[in-house]
């Protein structure tokens, strides 16, 4: 099954990058949920929670504030102004 | 104990007072280098994934940005100057100002009306003394930057740029920098900043944007968003880049220091010998005349 390249990223640091099934966020006009083979989309966030469910392992949650979200063929880079993990 | 020695002696005692000084600031120069330059290599996966959305949006979009629009004719240009806040860093912000002093005759030369920007006390003290108006100065922190701080230049920045052009706007806007080229050199560089110009094509084909993009909300409200973005990384990029600049050229500088510290010591010391010796020699020859007058009477 195809997998998601994900990056994010804020703007002193890397958060976190690896392979993910899913990734879902908010952006200004809602959440947006992104599997594997989405539609390009290149889109403003908003402040609120990021979930990415990865390959292996437990979902990864993070919160983030400002922003944006792009997705390229299979590769999604959410670049936000602050982002922190959650445990 | 003769008047020569002693001074020799206070020279020696003082320069080598100056010396450890020297060193010390070296240390702290050559440990502060790696941070600097790994919070560059930190801050940089955020300034490529903005560049790369940044020209996905401009190739497939005739965009019709007023960031990315040339103005016909421009008479007005701001100029952002980053040099230190400290001195005992050799010419880092001389040469800095320097590149600044030829660009700003350059772009005179044109007919353009500058509108410089500071960043670091340096330039601040430079343009002062001059007597020479600048429109902001941003100092302290300058061998380690912020965010905040990039983020604050690059609002400014932008709304100036944003304003029409008479009532005091600029219509370009150059960046001067010190460039992080290796440990031994550091090259102050310019760039244009705005209006953009997407010359920055991703290294590797696999990022190139192909696909067309939707846009939520609406295009324009996105690029309203991301190019300040991009101005204020651009930004940021420069500050980390100049503080290790600037780090590397202080630790050079303390090294040279220190260095001539040694030299200066070592002829300090060969003088204080030679003036002990005579004065031995004097005391002697005087002893000897002495006891040849008290014999011969």
């Amino acid at each position: 099954m195809a997998e998601l390249d994900v990056q994010v990223v804020a703007s002193d640091h890397a958060v976190w990058s690896g392979a993910a099934k899913s990734v879902r966020g908010r952006t200004v006009e809602g959440d947006i949920g992104i599997l594997p083979g989405h539609t390009p989309v290149l889109s403003l966030l908003a402040e609120g929670e990021l979930v990415i469910n990865p390959v292996e392992g437990a979902p990864v949650k993070a919160k983030v504030s400002g922003g944006f979200f792009s997705v390229d063929s299979d590769q999604v880079t959410i670049v936000a102004d602050e982002a922190e993990l959650q445990g | 104990m003769g008047a020569q020695i002693r001074v020799y002696r206070q020279k020696i005692a003082s320069t080598s007072s100056m010396k450890k000084i020297f060193k010390a600031m070296e240390l702290i120069a050559t440990s502060r280098i790696g941070k600097a330059r790994s919070r560059a290599r930190a801050a940089s996966p955020y300034a490529d994934a903005i560049t790369r959305a940044v020209s996905a949006v401009a190739s497939q979009n005739d965009i019709d940005h007023v960031l990315t629009t040339k103005v016909e004719n421009p008479t007005r240009a701001a100029v952002l100057i980053l040099t230190s806040d400290r001195g005992l860093a050799g010419a880092y912000s001389t040469n800095v100002l320097k590149r600044g002093e030829a660009l700003t005759k350059r772009l005179r030369e044109d007919g353009k009306e500058i509108r410089p920007y500071l960043y670091g006390r340096k330039a601040q003290a430079f343009y002062d003394f001059r007597e020479r108006e600048y429109d902001q100065v941003w100092t302290g922190n300058t061998d380690a930057p912020e965010v905040d701080r990039a983020q604050e230049i690059g609002r400014t920045l932008v709304d100036r740029f944003l304003q029409p052009t008479e009532e005091g706007g600029v219509d370009e806007l150059y960046l001067v920098y010190t460039e992080f080229q290796s440990m031994v050199k550091q090259e102050p560089v310019v760039r244009r900043l705005l209006p953009l110009a997407f010359v920055e094509k991703d290294a590797d084909a696999k990022h190139e944007p192909t696909a067309l993009y939707d846009f939520e909300p609406a295009a324009e409200e996105v690029l309203d968003a991301l190019l300040p973005r991009y101005i204020e990384s651009k930004i940021f990029a420069a500050m980390l880049e100049a503080s290790a600049s600037e780090l590397a050229a202080r630790q050079r500088a303390m090294k040279s220091a220190a260095d001539n510290a040694d030299d200066l010591i070592k002829k300090y010391t060969l003088l204080r010998n030679n003036a002990r010796q005579a004065e031995i020699t004097q005391e002697l020859s005087e002893l000897i005349a002495g006891a040849d007058a008290l014999a011969a009477s």
